[in-house]
């Protein structure tokens, strides 16, 4: 070893830990105690990842979902107004107005815990005991029909057993291929066609549509 | 707003108008109440054209003292401009806590959006977050989780960099055909900023990665818990957490103080309040990426982690809510912009698709940013179907909504990047359409 290089090496072990000094790390932040982590740590993932102990019955989850949910997504799920469907449309989706619920279309039932532990009820998220939200969930997959049993207790245990109809129903992004014919294409600049006819116009604005009918933004 | 009471909108330029001007009087009324007679009147007088002002006399503000510096500590747009604004359509949603407002794009020019007029999309309200408290906390297959302050995050070093943000569901409402009349509603769920943040890379490597890294999960402070996964290749190679965009803190709405920039992807991965990094083997199956953001096709079967946004253009002038005024000279102009590079050429037709023109491009071409086109051009006053067509540094060429739909049907509500139309009609009325 040269010189000049113990010099440095010596400099960097006083100035600070060696692993710090070694991997080019600017020694910023501090570490994350376990209370901090698990405080935060609320996502769950399809295998199981992040699923908390607990249970809940669907008939608990109906009692809890017809007293803090139901004010916006109906008795059923339905959706009130323009507040979101949690239930139904199930074979729907090559339909002219597929509906997409948790039942149609949501691919794992861990993204139902996952969402409603951080989000729900809106505007008091992160309210409701582990306890409850199982409960919630099998309710909510009981109105989907994925839980045919009213007695049915959804836990920690046996979470990984429920499977979503449109589990199979998704694939990664493909566009470089099925879009292929987007790319380095020859544009056309002159005479590309025959005149123009408008096929379509846009709906006047000020129209309030009815219910459901207008378009949706997700 | 007192000012917009005798503005006369343009042709669908306020969508709500009921509720516009019934707040606009009762301010009015306020105004008056409080005392501040000369001021009232003052801001009662129209706003348009006053000969008193113009040449051959001398206007009022050459005779008189305007406000002194200290007038407005942080400056706003002129009153002549208060019609500027952020809009959102009421019946969209069944909350405004859990809606959008549209970027005003047919006011704007050069390729910056500025700061209060970038649209707004929340899933729980735009959360007011101290800075003191905030915390980022880094955990999951990390040597060593860290947390930090705000003030760590600004010690790692800095960069800048512009870039578009573009919503997923942005013109989504015209997948089954021409819907709200204004480029502020079917394009206005972009904002191209300048960010100053640190790399994201950079963050990672002070926790060290585990072999085993494969996905992010990104979650935000607010009432939503935003929460999406992100591949790790995409995390260690551009993004970006940011503190300041165009120079200043972020917006509320935007994320102060802390967000997520993932250039190029679509806008609800850039996590707004990021509040946790949890580093993964697998994708979560967030709420936002099963229900949300993926692409229903015809055949039933959706498409996932669609992430990179088309290249896509539209004009903004004219359009339905910036019609043209007269006749002769007239400036048309634009946007173009790619999540996959640069804007190499856009196209312009005056005559529905049968003739092209290139489109002469103006100001920065940057990666992944929104580019400014114009076509200087004489209008004759005939009626005219624009549509502008956007080409980007991969070879990509922006399609036609017939294009776009052949391959991926009308249900799938994102990413629709087909070409947009305008009829301009003899006396400059301008409107949303589709054509043959
Ligand atoms: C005040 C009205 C309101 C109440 C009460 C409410 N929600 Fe929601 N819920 C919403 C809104 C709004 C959304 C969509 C939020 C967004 O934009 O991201 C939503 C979304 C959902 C979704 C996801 C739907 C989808 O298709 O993506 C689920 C599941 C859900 N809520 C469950 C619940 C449960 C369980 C409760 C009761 C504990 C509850 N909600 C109470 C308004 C409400």
């Amino acid at each position: 070893m040269s010189r000049s290089l113990k010099v440095v090496l010596a400099v960097a072990l006083v100035a600070a830990p060696l692993a710090t000094a070694m991997a080019g790390k600017l020694g910023l932040g501090r570490e994350a105690t376990p209370e901090e982590i698990k405080a935060w740590d609320i996502d769950i993932r399809p295998d199981g990842h992040g699923l908390p102990p607990g249970k809940g019955s669907v008939k608990q989850g109906e009692d809890i979902f017809q007293a803090q949910c139901a004010s916006c997504h109906g008795e059923f799920g339905e959706g009130k107004d323009r507040w979101p469907v949690l239930a139904g449309g199930l074979g729907s989706l090559k339909h002219d107005r597929p509906e997409k619920t948790i039942g149609s279309f949501w691919p794992e039932a861990s993204t139902v815990f996952d969402y409603i532990k951080r989000a729900m009820p809106f505007g008091n998220a992160q309210s409701l005991t582990d306890n409850e939200i199982y409960a919630l969930t099998a309710y909510i997959l009981h109105l989907n029909d994925v839980i045919k049993d009213t007695n049915f207790e959804l836990g920690q245990s046996n979470f990984q057993t429920i499977k979503l109809p449109n589990k199979d129903g998704f694939y990664d992004d493909d566009r470089e291929v099925a879009e292929k014919h987007f790319w380095n294409r020859k544009v056309c600049m002159t005479e590309c066609k025959p005149e123009a006819k408008v096929t379509g116009r846009a709906q006047v604005l000020d129209v309030t549509p009815d219910g459901k009918s207008g378009p949706k933004v997700d | 707003m007192t000012d917009e009471t005798d503005r006369k909108p343009a042709p669908g330029a306020s969508t709500n108008r009921r509720r516009f001007l019934t707040g606009t009087l009762a301010g009015g009324a306020a105004i008056a109440a409080s005392g501040g007679e000369a001021f009232a009147q003052r801001k009662r007088k129209p706003i348009g054209p006053n000969p008193d002002n113009q040449p051959p006399n001398v206007p009022e503000w050459s005779k008189v003292l305007g406000d002194g510096v200290a007038s407005h500590p942080y400056g706003k747009p002129s009153k002549f401009e208060a019609h500027v604004v952020r809009r959102d359509v009421e019946w969209l949603t069944a909350s405004r806590e859990s809606s959008i407002n549209f970027t005003p794009l047919h006011e704007l020019d050069g390729i910056i959006t500025p700061n209060g007029l970038c649209f707004e999309r929340h899933h729980g309200g735009a959360a007011v977050v101290s800075p003191f408290d905030h915390r980022l906390i880094i955990h999951g297959l990390v040597d060593k989780p860290l947390i930090f302050s705000m003030d760590d995050i600004k010690r790692f070093p800095r960069t800048n960099r512009v870039h578009f943000l573009e919503c997923a569901a942005n013109s989504g409402m015209e997948w089954r055909g021409a819907q709200l009349n204004g480029c502020q509603f079917t394009h206005g769920m972009i904002h191209n900023v300048m960010y100053t943040g640190v790399l994201l890379k950079d963050l990672l490597n002070e926790a060290g990665l585990k072999p085993t890294a494969k996905w992010l999960q990104v979650e935000g402070a607010d009432s939503s818990g935003m929460n999406r996964s992100l591949p790790i290749e995409k995390a260690l190679d551009d993004c970006l957490i940011a503190f300041k965009m165009n120079g200043e803190a972020l917006r509320t709405e935007q994320g102060y103080p802390l967000r997520l920039v993932v250039p190029g992807w679509e806008g609800n991965l850039w996590v707004k309040w990021i509040r946790r990094i949890e580093v993964g083997d697998k994708p979560w199956f967030a709420r936002e990426e099963t229900s949300k953001y993926t692409d229903l096709m015809s055949d039933g079967r959706s498409r996932r982690y669609t992430f990179v946004m088309d290249a896509k253009s539209v004009v903004t002038n004219p359009s339905p809510q910036a019609p043209f005024t007269a006749k002769g000279r007239n400036v048309l102009t634009g946007v173009a912009w790619s999540g996959r590079g640069h804007i190499t050429r856009v196209d312009v037709t005056l005559d529905g698709g049968r003739n092209w023109r290139e489109a002469r491009i103006d100001g920065p071409v940057l990666d992944r940013s929104m580019t400014r086109f114009y076509v200087d051009f004489d209008w004759a006053g005939n009626e005219l179907l624009i549509q502008s067509r956007a080409h980007d540094s991969t070879g990509y060429v922006q399609p036609t909504k017939q294009e776009l739909r052949a391959v991926r049907g009308v249900n799938n509500i994102y990413h629709n990047n087909g070409i947009q139309t305008w009829l301009v009609r003899a006396n400059g009325e301008t409107e949303n359409v589709e054509i043959s």
